[in-house]
């Protein structure tokens, strides 16, 4: 048996995986009866006919040729992440622009080219222009720097 | 003798609609909402999705009448803006103006991106129109059957509309519907209203509501979205941008002349596939461009500048954008994977859509009936004299655009709930979304499903507990019977090799392009 189409074939796992995962987690949710469905009968149900159709795709890439998955691009992947998770910790305790600038400046690293001048302009840009919008004109309250 | 009446009634509503319309304050949301979507529309590698949800917190903060203006207007404004991309730069905004690429750019490149632009305008102005009659129209009987629907006729139809918007997906059926299910169970996340048990909320407090749609649409379709293009090489950021100066707007007697039977047709065709549940602009607009070459005496021109290839398939997206508000409206069940973000911010409002609203909340239906009509003419007011900035704002290098938009949907996911964990699930759900792009599982029907899950098994346990368990409850209610015997055929026809290779062909048209 040799994989023919790597997408669906991983494509299949995704879904059994989804599907197991889902499974396992509403074991313990009462299942009931098709009457009296307890909270745990819809995400069984959907977890098994995940799995079901995870199955199928996974069955169908060794039958039908398919291209290849194209390659990741790992540095926006990476870096955007990063830019958003620390925005998302920062706004409550750094506050919103030590916050922004974070998020600026990483999500720039992500690109191809990175111009320091070009990036710091880009910046001071961006704060103003979302200080205006969401704090001063839709006030958002947010606080510019962390004041705990 | 009802119909009479209903047609009687049909003049008050729409003044009515009109004077909650027309306030200084809403026709400013209105033209914010149409100026706003336009410029994220005609940004390269955004569609509707997105630019509905990163615009969606602005409105949060407006009552519910003025919110939907706006957000109609964004709706309205984000396929206006795909299509003139389309004609400028040869760049789709979104897939349901792929077509207007094909004919539309060839026109530019002759120098007639004005009549192109102005056609496109004109179209979709008039097909506004009409749908806006239609809704008005069909909307309160509609509503009338709606409220006849038990639980089990809700469930059937929506299984109808997953199921379709899965047939229409493009890519595998079976993905198609693994991802049904897969937003099904995303949609379970949160308290279960019958039993107060918390699922799938891994203890933490912030997922005790469920997932926020912002959230997700947001991951899979923004996030997603720019990594996508930063993974592209350079030359696929690389945009021909016409540098043709562009004179003359107005499309000659003779361009006038061969356009308005394309369209009426792509107006008819579009409001028909936008009513349908899981249809959409994109599959009208293809279909328009199928007919327009079949009914053309000379189809010679067509891909190298044909009007008609422009005025149809833009005619018909922008009716089927519009006939998708009357499943959403009426029966509180979106078609499309964009009706569900506007049903979502309804509900964000305190609004439950479904046939009550149009006798709860006479103003607002109205009120957005009315104010489509105006979203439709701002948009042809304000784009022509505008075009000339949206041929600057494409000369933006993506290098300053993506951090914009970043910046754009990272605030505007914090603003809902102000939470740090929305942000962290976003970027969950973008690396999830990338990962679908790579696998190429179309998201849209996810989407859909993650907003109808709830209701779904809402739904299905009210239906259930009636019937006593017994499952034959859908086939032995009519209405109900009905739905599932569409879906079969649906279904059916599709496996058909024919059917299936000309969907094929259709769809893959369209992911070539």
């Amino acid at each position: 048996m040799k994989i023919k189409s790597q997408e669906d074939f991983w494509s299949g796992m995704m879904f059994i995986g989804f599907g197991l995962l889902a499974m396992f987690i509403s074991r313990d949710y009462p299942f009931g009866s098709a009457m009296r469905m307890g909270p745990g009968y819809f995400p069984i149900v959907l977890g098994g006919m995940l799995i079901l159709f995870g199955v199928i795709v996974t069955l169908t890439a060794f039958k039908f040729e398919g291209p290849a998955i194209e390659p990741f691009a790992w540095r926006p992947m990476i870096f955007l992440s990063v830019a958003f998770a620390i925005f998302g910790w920062g706004m409550d305790r750094l506050g919103f622009v030590p916050s922004m600038i974070a998020l600026i400046v990483l999500c720039a690293a992500a690109g191809r080219e990175f111009k320091w001048v070009e990036v710091i302009i880009m910046t001071i840009v961006l704060i103003v222009g979302s200080w205006a919008l969401f704090i001063y004109g839709l006030d958002l309250p947010y606080p510019l720097y962390w004041e705990r | 003798m009802e119909g009479f009446e209903g047609l009687a009634q049909l003049f008050p509503n729409l003044m009515l609609g009109f004077q909650t319309a027309v306030t200084v304050q809403n026709l400013g949301y209105c033209f914010a909402g149409v100026f706003l979507g336009t410029i994220v529309g005609v940004l390269p590698g955004i569609g509707p999705l997105a630019a509905i949800a990163m615009l969606l917190p602005a409105t949060f903060n407006l009552p519910p009448v003025g919110a939907l203006i706006m957000l109609a207007g964004i709706y309205y404004g984000t396929q206006y803006g795909g299509s003139t991309t389309a004609i400028l730069v040869n760049l789709p905004g979104e897939s349901a103006s792929v077509v207007t690429c094909i004919d539309g750019y060839q026109m530019a490149k002759n120098g007639r991106a004005g009549p192109a632009l102005a056609i496109a305008a004109v179209g979709s102005f008039f097909a506004g129109t009409v749908c806006t009659l239609i809704i008005a129209v069909a909307g309160p009987p509609l509503a009338e059957v709606a409220l006849k629907f038990g639980a089990p006729e809700y469930f059937s139809l929506m299984v109808m509309g997953l199921i379709a918007s899965a047939v229409l997906a493009h890519g595998s059926l079976l993905k198609a519907i693994a991802m049904i299910f897969l937003g099904l169970i995303f949609g379970i996340v949160g308290t279960d209203v019958n039993s107060g048990m918390s699922r799938f909320t891994f203890g933490a407090s912030g997922l005790a509501d469920g997932l926020s749609f912002v959230v997700v649409a947001m991951g899979l379709f923004g996030f997603a979205e720019i990594l996508s293009n930063l993974g592209k090489g350079k030359d696929a950021q690389h945009r021909e941008l016409l540098t043709k100066k562009i004179h003359g707007l107005m499309p000659t007697w003779h361009d006038i002349k061969i356009s308005i039977g394309s369209i009426m047709r792509g107006t008819a065709i579009g409001a028909f596939f936008g009513t349908l549940p899981g249809a959409g602009p994109t599959i009208s607009a293809f279909s328009s461009y199928a007919v327009e070459k079949k009914m053309a005496k000379d189809n010679s021109m067509f891909g190298k500048g044909a009007i008609q290839g422009v005025a149809g398939p833009e005619s018909a997206n922008n009716a089927a954008a519009q006939c998708a508000f009357i499943p959403t409206l009426t029966l509180g069940i979106p078609g499309s994977a964009t009706m569900a973000l506007m049903l979502g911010a309804l509900t964000i409002q305190g609004i439950a859509p479904g046939p009550q609203v149009m006798t709860q909340r006479p103003d607002l239906f109205w009120g957005l009936i009315a104010s489509m009509w105006i979203g439709n003419a701002m948009l042809v007011i304000l784009n022509l004299p505008l075009i000339g900035l949206w041929v600057k704002l494409l000369q933006v290098p993506y290098r300053y655009l993506f951090p914009a938009i970043m910046v754009f949907m990272a605030i505007g996911v914090y603003s809902v709930n102000n939470l740090d964990m929305d942000i962290y699930l976003t970027v969950f759900f973008g690396l999830m979304g990338y990962v679908f792009v790579k696998l190429k599982c179309e998201p849209a029907p996810l989407i859909l499903a993650f907003v109808l899950g709830p209701l779904m098994e809402e739904n299905l346990r009210r239906a259930l507990l009636i019937s006593r368990g017994d499952p034959t409850v859908f086939l032995t209610r009519p209405i109900s019977a009905g739905f599932l015997i569409a879906t079969a055929l649906l279904l059916f026809f599709m496996i058909l090799p024919a059917v299936r290779k000309k969907r094929e062909e259709v769809l893959e048209e369209d992911a070539a392009a």
